[in-house]
């Protein structure tokens, strides 16, 4: 039980967030009539709006109430469109109004404004929907009526600033019955077969229900749906159609859209015009800056003087050649000196040393060493190598055998 | 071809821009500075060209009946 206790903030703070994670409260149409109206020093309206059974309370912030056309009064009946949200302080909730459209306007404005709110709430006009328009279109297809000023214009303007965008027209009606699914069709279209990179669509100004096919929900969605974006061109300066509020960019009227459209020549001519200078300029900095590295360069010893260079290098030549000289003489110094030590006790154990002692070694005829007696015969001829010199000797008698002979 | 040129109009821009820049950057060596000069200079000749000769092309789609569009003469009406 204790854990549902919650304080009063708490419970606010729950209905407001239910209340706006409701889509369907975020952008609402509100038909009603206005009563208690006040206008407080800050700017900010507060009304209620209220039927035969029931009434809500509104506010209506300086920035919104601003842009009012109209003065609204308490007794008037209005159309009240904006979102709903709690004000937690007084734990009540209200219509916070972002416009207000005096009824009698007629049943045209009040479904605009339906729609325009449906549409927002689902996040056609999201600027994060919206495609950039291609730098310098190559192809343009404009779909509007063949005949009259709005396509003309569109030519002409576009032939003045870019002549190098191709027009691709594509005639459709834009009033009446048939005019939605012509301009839904050749939106398609156009996307379907790529036939332009930008699409403009629009018709001159008229009465709102001249206009009306560019407030039709199918034209808006396949505004929304295409690929190829699009400028919506539609009437003139003060006319907004939904078409506006989904294209990827709003022209005011048809001359405008192509002014949007393409960059100009002469502009473009100009800007060619500065780099190349610009290129000059920078290329002219540079040179006289290697320039000057050249001069600083050749101010210096090697260049000014190239004998007196060559003369140093001789000498460190030379002087490395010496050093090169004593290191070799010292190593071969050092082998030297091993190699007389080496050979003096290689000396020591030498078997002539021996051999002046007054020993003899024997050899037989094919030069063996003879190390025993059963090597001999008697009559055998045999090799003496004494300390001075050789001799020869014959075998008269082998002895008996006498291994103890040297005990 | 008329679509090439287009392209090659864009592409030529970005190039002259990066051109522009690197050599605003003053630390090009003598060799690649001459040779990114003329490079620069042709092609703002060459973009100039386009400008000057461009002539606007205005047609009307037709639906053939494979769907296809076909360019037709354009007359405002």
């Amino acid at each position: 039980m204790n854990e549902n206790i919650m304080t009063v903030s708490e419970l606010n703070a729950r209905i407001k967030s239910l209340i706006e994670s409701d889509p369907g409260l975020l952008a609402v149409a509100v038909v009603g009539e206005l009563s208690n109206y006040k206008i407080y020093p800050s700017g900010h309206h507060y009304f209620t709006l209220k039927d035969q059974e029931s009434s809500v309370r509104c506010v209506m912030f300086k920035g919104s109430a601003s842009k009012l056309r109209f003065r609204p009064e308490s007794g008037m009946g209005v159309v009240a469109v904006g979102r709903v949200s709690v004000y937690p302080r007084d734990g009540a909730y209200q219509l916070y109004c972002s416009e207000l459209i005096p009824q009698g306007v007629g049943d045209l404005h009040m479904a605009f404004e339906q729609l325009k709110a449906r549409l927002l709430a689902e996040g056609l006009f999201d600027a994060s929907h919206k495609k950039p328009l291609p730098r310098f279109p190559r192809r343009i297809a404009v779909i509007t009526s063949g005949a009259g000023a709005a396509v003309r214009d569109i030519i002409r303007v576009l032939g003045a600033r870019w002549p190098m965008a191709e027009v691709a027209i594509l005639p459709v009606r834009v009033q009446g019955a048939e005019a939605p699914p012509e301009i839904v069709g050749a939106i398609r279209y156009a996307n379907r077969w790529k036939v332009g990179d930008l699409i403009i669509t629009g018709r001159g100004g008229g009465s709102m229900e001249d206009l009306w096919a560019f407030n039709d929900e199918r034209v808006a969605r396949a505004i929304y749906e295409s690929e190829i974006p699009v400028i919506s061109a539609v009437g003139h300066e003060p006319d907004v159609t939904i078409a506006d509020f989904v294209a990827d960019l709003r022209a005011a009227t048809p001359s405008n859209a192509a002014e949007l459209a393409v960059p100009d020549h002469t502009e473009m001519a100009e800007q060619l015009a500065a780099w190349d200078s610009r290129m000059l300029t920078a290329v002219n900095k540079r040179l006289r800056e290697l320039r000057a590295n050249v001069d600083s360069l050749s101010q210096r010893r090697v260049l000014v003087a190239p004998e007196s260079y060559v003369d140093m290098k001789r000498l460190e030549l030379d002087r490395a050649t010496e050093r090169m000289a004593a290191a070799m003489e010292r190593t071969v110094l050092g082998k030297k000196h091993r190699l007389l030590a080496l050979a003096s006790s290689l000396d020591a154990m030498s078997p002539l040393k021996v051999l002046s002692r007054g020993f003899a070694v024997a050899t037989d005829a094919g030069g063996a060493v003879i190390r025993s007696k059963k090597q001999l015969r008697v009559g055998d001829r045999i090799s003496l190598r004494l300390a001075d010199g050789g001799a020869e000797a014959e075998i008269t008698a082998v002895g008996k055998d006498d291994s103890n002979a040297g005990k | 071809m008329q679509e090439n040129k287009e392209l090659s109009f864009e592409q030529s821009l970005d190039r002259l821009d990066g051109i522009v820049k690197r050599l605003e950057r003053g630390d090009a060596p003598l060799s690649e500075l001459l040779a990114m000069f003329e490079e620069g200079t042709s092609l703002v000749r060459a973009c100039q060209t386009m400008l000057s000769e461009a002539e606007q092309k205005v047609v009307k789609l037709r639906k053939t009946e494979s769907g296809e569009p076909e360019e037709l003469p354009f007359d405002a009406e």
